[in-house]
């Protein structure tokens, strides 16, 4: 292959790259510079950078003011890392199970976990309530951790028992020649092997836990308990013209995913290219 | 079919109980039990004074039966099978052109790349409805003026208010939202191909696209599969976009009234009518049927073909 | 289900038990206002609170699309606030008759609402009362009086002179004539639809013939109103199609339009929004009609969760509702929402004051699809909604919605078929 050929598909491939890299962006950062700006600014010219006269903060002012918001994140993060944590380790485990050892119903108990995807778990509401009410876990992080692990675990288990069934038998006929457990055998062998579709796995389930607006209502309206969604959405009402408090709530809303997401992004890649096994 | 793994030693295993029970424990606890419940309703409905009577299957008969319901129901179930191929025909594709183009060996700046084309997905849907909205909206310009500047300003339309567009761009808007779920999946995919795998191509001469056609596209395919079926039961399942950008009665005349959207009016009701849990499960369990078929589809029909590569 | 059941009964009663102890009691209110929190934790709380030793508010808003469903599971599951704003009509009358908002139909504040106030929250034979009316909210259009003194335009009285004006605006070219957009498509019916319909059918004489069946929506009354909406159609904004609600608010506090189909709650935003001077006139009459009518909509009531423990402190709460300090307050608190009660409430803003000085000259009548027509499936009123931004559209003819309306109401409504 020439210099030439190769010079020119790298640019090319630079150029889509970069293209979509744009579209993907640019509504996000259009959100952000116009949260800057005094509202005549945003109406008038949505695509300027906030100048020394436009810039204006007014809406983070207003925002700010109506609750605890850095109470709503760390609630937020509690609740999205600990139902992460559980829904990925119980779903490795039944994950395992299915994918490593032949017993009678096998099929019919992956078919079962496999359910919950085709229902959304709104519908259940009233009976999850009653639920939580009974266990008085209304307004805790537990009864958010405990619905969204549930509702989590068919993803992981069905994500992940298909990434099991590829680990090499030999690996694991090895250990057991060693003696090892089987516990041992899936926490040592089975599970770092799987890191890459976990780490797929975590970012599919922990997106729609932290935008969630509707359980957190439900279930933890309370202040001490409220998350980041929860918390933003009453400038999102429906009679609500303020876009400088409307797109402030976003930003404060964007940015902290935002930045969890990059640092995550770096463990996320490491995860998948360590566990992609050469 | 997996192979036998292991002779059994001991006639029961406690280890498998122990490894399901808790995810067996919690999942039925608190989705299967409440969500058939739910479902439960559609054979009953409410009878004179509030009483529960059952009524066998006369919702569903009612659900197709009757022109009204039936006229929803297959709007809704054709606008979500649109829905369904422009993300099979855009998302999908486009995923997996940037990952093959991303996977590229020595490529610079793929992690930045990476990270930012998957920005959007982590976006709630309130903030995705509300900036496209807001770029779309023949008000403030964005669009319009962007339009201009490439010269075909006269092809801007309110795109959203008009029946036979709307659906088409809120799809297209959902693909721009997710479209990097299939990247990273067919990414992570492309990355644990063995490299001595692609040398052998290499010594065969088989580089650049028709390795990519040759070799990767076959190994990458069991990933493919399930990104289309998570993406069939996504669709099946959406709602809150519609909800967002057009509000629970999914206008322009219903034109963008997917299953989920009906399902969610139907069940929970909206404004003067009043939520109707009988005919609202009646609507869930059909659709919980139809998305078992495909699942069903997939698992026994195509999954089974797909050959599995252990590494 | 029974140990369910106790379990819930325990939990209660240890709530219970807990407040005891404490003496004071915290009433959690249910709402869909969210614009309003910062009116209620600044004036309306401390007001209460400082003449009610003991007993605490605490206003907890959510978004109004969540609220009815999110409302509902909570009152299920026992869950739900002590004091719950209520939607008019139906949607609350269903809460009544499952037993999950008490009878208030004893409060002595109940005297001082007249019977078509209390109608919104009361049974059929409005024989028992359920929310305490708190607020109304007028239809009429909101102008910009700058524009209109720029261009030399007079208030429009009649529907030939709106239209006058209407083209005078479209003429001159620098402002889009009216701001109103059909993307959330319940403008059109109404602030469109219900706002200028009312002239047609004349108001309560009209709505009480549609739910007597003598009416039919196929009748010139209820088709004209749709004849006016398709001739709006042209004065709107480019792509009003897909213009939302909050699209319209900003195009008119901005500046940019000159008169905005309006419901009188949108005063209070518009004041903290736009830098002119606003003015605001009825619907204007049809040539040929003497009187004229307005929609004077019952909006918001608010009552009692039946399963609260603190049924005592809860009622005193609402006794204060009914008082006249209440009214006044909560009046200027939020120009725009008008008091039911029959309290002598001294208003401050001159817009506020312009719409309600129209029940003077106008008869009042509310929505026409709210009461008892939108019980059945399909549901007339959300129905209405597609049906006028189908003729602003210009996809239907004002014939076919009226026809499909008709044809809607007549499949399960008994005086219709």
């Amino acid at each position: 292959m020439s210099a030439r050929a190769s010079m020119f598909r790298s640019s090319a491939a630079h150029a889509i790259l970069i293209a979509y890299t744009v579209l993907a962006l640019y509504p996000v950062v259009l959100i952000v510079i116009n949260s800057m700006k005094s509202r005549r600014a945003i109406f008038n010219d949505p695509l300027a950078l906030p100048t020394r006269e436009t810039f204006d903060l007014v809406g983070f002012h207003t925002v700010l003011e109506q609750g605890n918001f850095l109470l709503y994140f760390q609630n937020s993060m509690i609740v999205t890392v600990a139902s992460l944590f559980f829904a990925l380790l119980f779903g490795a485990m039944a994950a395992f199970a299915l994918a490593e050892y032949r017993f009678r119903g096998n099929l019919l108990m992956g078919l079962y976990l496999a359910l919950g995807i085709m229902i959304p778990i709104r519908l259940g509401t009233v009976a999850i309530l009653e639920l939580m009410v009974a266990a008085n876990l209304v307004n805790t992080h537990w009864a958010l951790i405990l619905v969204y692990t549930a509702n989590g675990l068919p993803l992981a288990v069905f994500i992940l028992s298909e990434f099991m069934r590829q680990v090499s038998d030999d690996l694991k006929n090895a250990a057991r020649i060693d003696g090892l457990s089987e516990y041992r055998i899936f926490f040592t062998i089975a599970l770092p092997l799987v890191r890459p579709a976990m780490a797929t796995v975590a970012v599919f389930t922990m997106i729609p836990i932290w935008n969630d607006l509707w359980f957190p209502l439900i279930l933890a309206p309370g202040e001490a308990t409220k998350t980041l969604t929860l918390g933003s959405q009453i400038f999102l009402g429906q009679y609500v013209t303020n876009w400088n408090a409307v797109l402030a709530a976003l930003t404060l809303a964007i940015l902290p995913v935002v930045v969890l997401y990059l640092i995550f992004s770096r463990q996320l890649i490491r995860g998948i290219t360590k566990g992609a096994v050469k | 079919m997996p192979q036998p793994r292991r002779t059994p030693r001991s006639p029961i295993r406690w280890h498998i109980a122990v490894f399901l029970a808790p995810a067996v424990l919690i999942y039925t606890a608190i989705m299967i039990i409440p969500l058939f419940g739910t479902l439960n309703l559609s054979l009953f409905t409410r009878g004179e004074g509030g009483a529960r009577e059952f009524v066998g299957l006369a919702n569903f008969a009612t659900l197709f039966g009757d022109p009204r319901w039936s006229g929803a129901f297959w709007n809704a179930t054709w606008n979500n099978l649109w829905f369904f191929i422009i993300h099979m025909l855009v998302q999908n594709p486009i995923g997996i052109a940037l990952a093959a183009i991303l996977s590229t060996p020595r490529l610079r700046f793929a992690a930045f790349y990476r990270t930012a084309i998957f920005i959007p997905a982590i976006l709630s849907f309130v903030i995705v409805g509300f900036v496209w909205k807001l770029i779309l909206s023949p008000l403030w310009g964005v669009a319009p003026n962007f339009m201009d500047a490439l010269g075909i300003g006269n092809w801007f339309a309110p795109w959203l208010g008009l029946e036979r567009s709307a659906l088409t761009t809120l799809a297209l808007i959902s693909v721009w939202q997710f479209v990097g779920i299939p990247l990273m999946l067919i990414y992570a995919a492309l990355l644990s191909i063995p490299d001595e795998v692609l040398e052998a191509a290499e010594m065969d001469g088989i580089t650049g696209a028709s390795q990519f056609w040759k070799i990767k596209l076959p190994l990458i395919l069991p990933t493919i599969g399930i990104i289309s079926i998570l993406t069939f039961v996504g669709n099946f399942n959406a709602f809150d976009l519609i909800y967002v950008t057009q509000g629970a009665l999914a206008g322009p005349n219903y034109a963008t009234d997917i299953l989920g959207s009906f399902l969610f009016r139907t069940f929970f009701g909206f404004q003067l009518q009043l939520g109707d849990p009988h005919m609202g499960a009646t609507v869930a369990t059909v659709m919980f049927f139809i998305i078992l078929a495909g699942v069903s589809l997939y698992l026994f029909g195509i999954q089974t073909r797909l050959r599995r590569y252990q590494f | 289900m029974t140990i369910r059941r106790n379990l819930i009964l325990t939990t209660a009663l240890a709530l219970c038990a807990t407040g005891a102890v404490a003496q004071d009691v915290t009433l959690t209110i249910e709402s869909w206002r969210n614009d309003d929190i910062t009116i209620w934790r600044n004036q309306i709380i401390p007001a209460f609170e400082a003449a009610h030793d003991g007993i605490k508010l605490d206003f907890q808003p959510m978004a109004p699309a969540q609220y009815n469903s999110a409302l509902n599971s909570k009152l299920d599951a026992g869950t739900a606030g002590d004091i719950i704003t209520c939607r008019a009509f139906d949607a609350s009358l269903q809460l009544f008759e499952r037993g999950q908002l008490a009878d208030l139909t004893e409060l002595d504040g109940m005297a001082n609402y007249s019977d078509v106030a209390r109608s919104a929250w009361s049974t059929d034979d409005g024989s028992q009362t359920f929310c305490v009316p708190v607020a109304s909210v007028i239809h009429g259009f909101i102008y910009n009086v700058d524009i209109f003194n720029e261009l030399g335009l007079d208030v429009p009285a009649t529907e030939d002179e709106f239209f006058a004006v209407l083209d005078a605006i479209e003429a001159d070219g620098s402002y889009i004539p009216m701001a109103m957009g059909i993307n959330d498509q319940w403008e059109a019916a109404t602030m469109g639809f219900a706002n200028i319909g009312v002239n047609y059918w004349r108001g309560e004489e009209g709505r009480a013939a549609l739910i007597a069946g003598e009416s039919r929506l196929t009748d010139e009354d209820w088709v004209a109103p749709f004849r006016q909406l398709a001739r709006w159609s042209g004065y709107l904004g480019r792509g009003f199609e897909s213009q939302s609600y909050p699209d319209s608010q900003n195009l008119f506090t901005l500046g940019r339009a000159a008169i905005y189909p309006a419901g009188s709650w949108e005063i209070a935003g518009f004041r903290e929004q736009a830098d002119f001077e606003m003015g605001a006139f009825p619907p204007p009459v049809p040539a040929g009609t003497d009187g004229c009518y307005i929609s004077d909509h019952t909006d918001m009531g608010i009552g009692l969760n039946a399963a609260s423990p603190n049924q005592d402190a809860g009622r005193i709460f609402l006794e204060w509702l009914s008082s006249d300090e209440f009214a006044n307050l909560f009046a200027n608190a939020v120009p725009g929402f008008f008091p039911l009660s029959s309290a002598e409430v001294t208003l401050e803003d001159p817009l506020a004051q312009d719409f309600l000085g129209w029940r003077e000259q106008c008869e009042s009548t509310i929505r026409p699809f709210h009461q008892i027509v939108s019980r059945g499936t399909p549901n007339l009123s959300n129905e209405s909604w597609t049906a006028s931004a189908n003729v602003m559209r210009g996809t239907w003819t004002p014939e076919e919605a009226g026809e499909a309306l008709q044809s809607g109401l007549s499949s399960w409504y008994a005086p219709h078929q």
